[in-house]
Formats: C-alpha cells, structure tokens, sequence
C-alpha cells in the first residue's frame, strides 16, 4: 500500500477521533485550568481544600477497589473450576452476562424493590422473626458495592476465562508429576501465568467501578459515604452551573485512574517478570 | 493376541548400576482397562517392567499407548484393574504422591520460570533445604549439558535444549520410574538422533525404570531393553527388541517392523513351519507365522531389502521397475510385476524405471500371517 492510499483510508477514522474525542478532551483539559475567579490551579486548590469535597476522592477509592478486589476475587476461583469447561457453561455465561445488558439504572431499580422495606426480602426475614425491624440494606454503601459488582464482575470472569483455557493443560499435569498438588500448582504455576489477566481484569473492573455514577445516587448515600467523584463533578457543573470545576474534578479523576492502573502493572511486572526470574 | 513372551531372551541393560538409593522396584499392571465414554482406549493391559528395565509402548496414534502411561503416572483414573509398583498399589494415589519423573511431548516447561527454575521445581515442592537445591540444580543442568543456559526462559531455548531441561526436570527429583511421552517427535531430524543417544546414555548411566512412548520402530528398538506393541488397546506382541523385529508376532506388527510389502494372499497349503499362498495369481513360499489353515485368509510379508533384485534372464518371478529413490546406501524401487502386484525392493546396485528385471525371495525371509482383519473362511 502506498502513503497516499494509507493516509486516505485512514482519514475517516483520524476525523472522527479528532472530532469526537481529541478536540472535547483537550478542550476539557483547557477549561479545567480556566476557572471563573483565581488563577489556573484555583479549581483544583478549591477541591482539594474543602474537606467535603475532598471525601470524593476516599469515597471513590472505598467503592472502587474491594469491587475490583471482589470481582476478580470471585473470578479467578469460578474460572479455574471451569477452565476445562463445565456441563452447562453457555448457561451459566449468558446469565453472567444478562447484569451487563440490563444497564445499572434496571438493576438499581430492581435492588430497590427487592431489599426495600416492604420488599421480598425483608417480608421473608421478618416472616422469619430473624428481625424485628426491617433491614436497611438500600441507601448504603454495601448496596452500591453490591450493585458494582454485579455489573463488573462478568467483565472479569469473562476475561479471566479466556486467560485460564488458554494455558496448555500439559503444564498442569507436569507440575502434579513434579510433585505439587492441586493447590501448590495452582499458587506456583496457574497464579503466575494468569497475572496478565489479572491485572487486566483488575484494572477494568477498577476503571468501571471508579466512574459509578447511577447506582451511588439511586442505591447509595448521596450526600455521604458514596457521594463519588462523578456525582462531585455532576453536582459541580450542573447544579452550580460551574462546568470548568466539573471538568477539573473530570480530570481529577482520569488522572487518579490511570495512576492506579500505572501502579497496577508495575506491581505485576515486579512480580512476575518475564525477563530475569523474579517469581512471586 | 499375545504372543512370544519373552522371559530369557531379555538383555540386562548394558553398563547399567543399581539406580540411585539401591531400590529395586518392579512395575506392575493388572487388566488395566481405560474407557472413554463407549471407546476403549486401553484393553486389559497386563505389563510387568523390571526394575533398571527400559521399556517402549510402540503404536499408532489411537494404540493406547499414552494412555497407558497416564495412568501409570497417575493423571487418569483407570476405569478397571491395578497397578502396583514397589509392592504397593498405586493407582488410587495421585501422581504427586507416586515420585515418578515425565517428559512430554511437547516439552511442558513452565513458561515463566527460567530453565534452571524449571529443573528446581520439584525438589522446591519437596522442600529441601535451599543449598541442595542450588546444587542438585546444577548437577542436573551439566548432565544434559545445559549449564550455560541456566538462566534463561523456554522461549528463549530451542526444541532440544527445551527437551533436554525437561530431562533435567524429571531426572533432577531422583525418580522411582522415569516416564516418557512420545519426548522426540517434536524435534528435527538430526535433534532427535542426537537426543535418543543423550537418552541412551542417561539410562546406561543411571539405571533408572523407565516407561518410553513412541510411534517411531526406530526409535523404540535402538532404546528399549523390552518393546510392546499395541494396536486399539491391546498388546499384539511383547519381546525383547530384537525378538520384535526378527520374528513379528502378526501382520499388524510386520508393518510396524519395516515389512513394507504386505501382500493379501490365500493359503494353499500349509506343512510345519512352512506355508505356499497365492498371493493375487503368484505363487509364494514363506514361513508360517501363526495359525494357518488352508483357504484361509493370509498375509504375506518381506522387507524391501529381502526382495532380491538380478538383471539375469530367466524363469521365476519377473518385473519392471517403475519409481526409484536413491537413499543414498541403496536404491528404492517400486516394482510391478507380471501379475499386477507391487513390490518395493531395495538394491545396492543403480535401477531405473524401465528396467526388466528378475526378482528373488528367500521363503526363510517371506512370513506368513493369518489375516487378523479378515473374517475367516
């Protein structure tokens, strides 16, 4: 293929991205730093200084790391039992899937009715005469988290069974005739060569859980533990009607994502290394 | 069908010591039988293997063979029979208990640790004291000569040097039974020969029971003390590697054995040792393999280079050379004869398509077998 050809084919693509993404991020970037009143950093130094605010941050990080630590937690035990393949698998991964479909506002709804206060599950607990009062599950934390992982965790089952089925099953009978049993094989070979896809499946799950926005207002305490960056930077731009504070926030947070993505793989690469034997 | 045992005719294996630790433990296989699903892929396999002895599985694809040896290495549950080994049952003990050593196939090295990683695997799982690690490590390296390679990852070795840290691997643990899958058929040519003499030499050396799988006859003779050769599961002949190849129990072992000339033929008469058949209208005298009757169904075997080519006119059997290969000691021929059957043959002299020439056979060196295959008349 020739330059020319190349840069034609190519052409539609690189407007499209310069139209749609390029221009509206660099455009963010640019009004984040141009606030109403002070200088370039004032939103940023407002945000930080006001210890409201900043829980944002602490909330976001509360919701979005055990989500990411349970999904994958949850991951990797259901796709090692079913790296072979199980009866039943294409069942049970179209269930899995089904949360993704539904979107967060159905489930948020759903979680609503279910754990409400005159919902199947409280009228069942109190039919039981386990409580006296209903329950409050919803309106909480754990209702955010809950709904989270229920929306992330396919993402990282999925991803950690393509990972798991594509290691030789060979190695596994090696390591069994070496002498290791199941669990040691699984620590000392399974683990290593799935950490790619751990750490990737953490770092998706983590970015999806970090920009939560629907269920921590439907399902969550808005005003307190789960008032995250996103609802910071909703409530920012438009109910003060301050789109470049919402932009900083905006910023704020891609910025804290990538950082904990970055640190993500350079704690993968640590540990196991491909190059000079570290080995975990 | 079972045939020539061979208890006196076994060779103790050359140059060969008490094995590490001075045990002698003798293998032992009971009717091991394996099922999957309705195919049975093992058939009431009986197999006892001496200690220090070197033993070969020696089939097609589909034989059986690497099944067996995963159910002795325990990675399959047998669906019927036992296997004892040192005096103890075994087969409900999983492998990581048996202290067996594996090679496989596709080398089965863990991609994420070094070669010299690899090797100290099994002696980590073990949980011997650091030094002796390191230095069991080594010791094993510098005996499949690999010591400068220590340091690198699988993928940055070739096929043989993978092979040999996967020897390493299984000799580094001081195995009971030293089992091989099939450990050369992913090597070039001049690898895997340099590799079955590595392998030769490791066994003079340490003495160790091993188990060898292997399609290849060539492979299977110039290693085994013992080979056995299977067919769908069962054994068709149990001998010394010798014994295999000079006197091959049925047709189906023949094959196996270089006779690349099977004719279909029917009996004609049959008196001891000794058999006339008619082979498509050709008239062949040979050596009765097995229960002959007349009419019955047979085959007729001879190796390429016992089919004796001469360019001197006269009677007996004539035919023209149609395709030669030059295989550089000899000449391959592909020959028709009058009667419409095709021979190969070998000969040290040059032939060339056209020729007419005479053809020889030695009535001592044509066996005949009863056709397994066919229904009997």
């Amino acid at each position: 293929m020739t330059f020319r050809r190349g840069v034609l084919l190519s052409a539609p693509a690189v407007l499209f991205l310069v139209a749609a993404f390029v221009y509206p991020f660099a455009y963010g970037i640019v009004l984040s730093f141009t606030p109403k009143s002070g200088g370039p950093l004032a939103n940023f130094t407002v945000f930080l200084g006001d210890e409201f605010q900043r829980a944002a941050i602490g909330n976001t990080f509360a919701l979005a790391v055990p989500a990411a630590l349970i999904c994958v937690g949850l991951a990797v035990p259901l796709a090692y039992r079913m790296r072979r393949g199980i009866r039943g698998e294409r069942a049970l991964t179209a269930l899995l899937v089904v949360p993704v479909t539904l979107g967060p506002v159905f489930i948020a709804d759903a979680m609503l009715f279910y754990f409400g206060p005159v919902g199947w599950f409280n009228r069942v607990v109190e039919a039981l005469h386990l409580t006296s009062e209903p329950v409050r599950l919803i309106h909480t934390y754990s209702a955010v988290l809950l709904a989270i992982v229920l929306t992330a965790f396919p993402f990282a089952f999925l991803l950690l069974l393509g990972y798991i089925s594509g290691i030789d099953p060979v190695l596994e009978r090696a390591a069994h005739v070496l002498g290791a049993g199941p669990w040691v094989t699984f620590r000392r070979v399974l683990i290593p060569l799935m950490a790619p896809g751990i750490a990737t499946s953490f770092a998706l799950t983590f970015v999806l859980a970090f920009g939560v926005f629907p269920s921590a207002v439907l399902l969550g305490e808005p005003g307190g533990s789960t008032r995250v960056l996103a609802i910071a930077a909703y409530q920012a731009a438009y109910e003060k009607f301050d789109f470049s504070a919402g932009s900083a926030i905006a910023l704020l947070m891609g910025v804290l994502q990538l950082g904990t993505i970055g640190l993500v793989f350079a704690v993968r690469a640590r540990l196991y290394s491909g190059a000079r034997g570290g080995k975990g | 069908m079972t045939a020539a045992s061979s208890a006196g005719a076994r060779r103790p294996p050359a140059g060969s010591h008490e094995p590490a630790g001075g045990q002698r433990e003798c293998l032992e296989l009971r009717g091991v039988t394996k099922r999957f699903g309705g195919m049975i892929a093992v058939d009431r396999l009986d197999l006892s293997v001496e200690p220090g002895e070197f033993l070969t599985l020696l089939g097609p694809s589909g034989c059986g063979k690497s099944t067996a040896l995963n159910c002795i290495a325990g990675l399959m549950r047998l669906s019927e029979g036992e296997i004892h080994f040192g005096g103890k049952r075994v087969d409900r003990m999983p492998p990581e208990k048996r202290g067996f050593g594996m090679v496989f196939q596709n080398y089965a090295l863990f991609p994420h640790l070094t070669a010299r990683e690899n090797v100290a695997f099994g002696l980590e799982v073990r949980g011997l004291r650091r030094e002796e690690v390191v230095r069991r490590t080594s010791e094993a390296l510098a005996v499949v000569r690999l010591e400068a390679h220590g340091d690198k990852h699988p993928g940055q070795l070739s096929g043989g040097q993978q092979q040999r840290v996967a020897i390493a691997r299984a000799l580094v643990v001081e195995p009971r039974l030293l089992l091989m899958d099939e450990p050369l058929s992913n090597l070039d040519t001049k690898l895997r020969g340099e590799l079955r003499t590595e392998i030769k030499r490791l066994h003079q050396r340490l003495g160790l029971t091993s188990v060898y799988v292997t399609h290849d006859q060539g492979e299977a003779l110039s290693l085994s003390d013992r080979v056995v050769v299977l067919r769908d599961g069962r054994v068709q002949q149990i001998g010394a590697a010798n014994e295999v190849y000079e006197m091959p129990a049925t047709a189906f072992v023949a094959d196996f054995m270089g006779y690349r000339n099977l004719l279909r033929a029917e009996v004609e008469s049959v008196d001891g040792h000794s058999a006339v058949v008619d082979a498509g209208g050709l008239e062949l005298r040979g050596t009765a393999m097995g229960d002959l009757a007349p009419r019955g169904r047979a085959i007729a075997a001879i190796r390429p280079h016992d089919v004796l080519c001469h360019f001197a006119a006269g009677d007996g059997l004539r035919g023209r050379v149609e395709v030669v290969e030059y295989e550089g000691n000899v000449f391959v021929a592909d020959i028709l004869l009058a009667s419409g059957l095709r021979l190969y043959a070998e000969s040290a002299d040059p032939l060339a398509p056209g020729d007419e020439i005479g053809i020889h056979i030695d009535p001592r060196r044509l066996l005949v077998f009863p056709d397994q295959d066919a229904p009997q008349a």
